[in-house]
């Protein structure tokens, strides 16, 4: 690998720019998205800023069952998103739809439409797992970039105030864990 | 002034080998003070530069025709007047080099806005066009105290010369046009209490929205330049005039690094104005004081 191509691997996992989406989302989810932007989980650490327009992005965050009305968006919206790119799929809705499955105003879950990487469950996440998945998926963002691998979506564990170390982090602060993660 | 020392001026220092790391600390420093002011850490100290990298890495959407040609050029402008501006500024004392006057700084200070009300409206996006066309209204309304600012600095030293505006001893009534010129730097580099053009979030990125990849790391350079050339300017006119070249070069980094404190103290603790407040704010409040600034000018001038 030349050097150029190092320095771009490097930057590209330590400047990740979000947009985020809402495919029918309860604002759950979306609440804890801007959560660990806030100087609590404070996510900018990692690079992270939320950016206004798609063009901008490298990481789409989606959030929500992924309803009728939404789903076209959604398709629009992962094409505006300039590669190379990732897409988190936050909660547990875009996973599997969640209480609300099997609704006829569904089209969930997201896998279904758009390649997803990074799977945060949760009803909602905290905003140490968003933060994590985010670095995970700069991080297969990264690595995939140019070489046209296959996506093959990692589902973060659930973390919170009961994970009992089942993240790995074993610190009360998954963010700095998260930190620790990426930047290693 | 010969050709050597000009091309140093303009490549070395201020200019680009200094300009652009300067962009980006500049960059970092906004960044870095806004996060502290929120209670936050805040991003490393190399985000800026990693951004910029990353950004150069990314593909751009397929741009066809005259306007995709534009949407290219635009940032280049951009980025080239807000380094030639960069370069003007006279900081180090009686070295030669190409001695540019005030008004050409001006324009080359000015021309980075223009391109952006330019590519919001050759994007195409509605959000772009918003956005373009609050850029120039806050461009009309900041201007005219700018520019009135400038010409009573002008007045007062009876020169237009930028070499000879820095060296010579500053009167209080410099001082004055300094702190006019302070006030319009928040709206001439989109800082919180007039972040009309670029509102994050309210339309998206404004005349930003539709540009990536290299494009848009095109855009954030010349922005971390035009605060490199805005502040610079401030820096140069408040600056006491020194004749080692080293102390000058350290006092005009100092005097910089300040005001961008300053800018980002205020951008933190302040939110966005709507665009009518905006205008009315420089065309009620700041105007009287830069009418007044440049009639004693003026009138100090025919006296002497």
């Amino acid at each position: 690998m030349n050097l150029w191509a190092k320095l771009m691997r490097y930057c590209r996992r330590r400047s990740p720019w979000l947009f985020h989406m809402n495919g029918g989302s309860c604002n759950g989810c979306d609440i804890e998205l801007i959560a660990s932007l806030t100087p609590r989980y404070d996510a900018e650490q990692l690079g992270v800023r939320l950016e206004g327009s798609p063009r901008h992005a490298d990481i789409l965050c989606i959030t929500g069952p992924i309803t009728h009305n939404a789903v076209n968006a959604i398709k629009t919206v992962y094409d505006q998103v300039c590669g190379p790119k990732a897409v988190v799929a936050i909660g547990s809705c875009p996973a599997t739809t969640n209480v609300f499955i099997d609704s006829r105003t569904l089209e969930g879950p997201l896998n279904k439409h758009l390649p997803v990487d990074v799977f945060v469950p949760g009803c909602p996440p905290r905003p140490d797992a968003i933060i994590r998945g985010v670095a995970m998926a700069a991080g297969i963002l990264a690595e995939r970039a140019g070489k046209n691998l296959p996506v093959e979506p990692v589902v973060m564990p659930l973390i919170g105030p009961g994970c009992g170390g089942a993240c790995g982090c074993g610190a009360a602060n998954h963010a700095e864990a998260a930190a620790g993660e990426v930047l290693s | 002034m010969n050709m050597t020392t000009a091309l140093a001026r303009l490549l070395i220092f201020p200019g680009v080998l200094f300009a652009v790391p300067a962009a980006w600390f500049f960059l970092w420093v906004e960044r870095k003070a806004v996060a502290m002011m929120q209670g936050r850490i805040g991003p490393p100290f190399m985000q800026p530069f990693y951004d910029f990298i990353k950004l150069l890495g990314k593909n751009t959407p397929p741009r066809e025709g005259v306007s995709g040609l534009l949407m290219r050029l635009w940032p280049l402008i951009a980025v080239s007047a807000a380094a030639g501006a960069v370069g003007l500024l006279p900081v180090l004392p009686a070295s030669g080099g190409f001695e540019g006057d005030l008004i050409l700084l001006l324009a080359l200070l000015e021309l980075p806005s223009m391109c952006i009300v330019a590519a919001g409206f050759s994007s195409r996006s509605i959000f772009g066009e918003i956005g373009s066309a609050r850029e120039a209204a806050l461009s009309v309304s900041y201007n005219v105290v700018f520019l009135l600012a400038v010409v009573s600095i002008a007045a007062s030293q009876h020169t237009f010369r930028l070499e000879a505006l820095a060296h010579l001893p500053a009167t209080p009534l410099q001082f004055l046009g300094v702190a006019a010129i302070l006030i319009c730097l928040p709206a001439k580099l989109h800082l919180n209490p007039f972040s009309l053009p670029n509102a994050e979030q309210e339309i998206y990125s404004g005349p930003m929205t539709e540009y990536a990849g290299p494009e848009l790391a095109m855009w954030e350079l010349s922005h971390g330049l035009e605060w490199v050339a805005a502040t610079g300017l401030v820096a140069t006119l408040a600056a006491p005039h020194l004749t080692t070249w080293w102390l000058a070069a350290l006092v005009f980094v100092a005097l910089s690094f300040g005001i961008v404190l300053l800018l980002s103290a205020v951008a933190s603790a302040t939110a966005r104005l709507a665009i009518d407040t905006t205008v009315r704010f420089y065309w009620q409040c700041t105007l009287i004081f830069a009418v007044l600034a440049v009639a004693s000018a003026l009138f100090l001038r025919f006296r002497s």
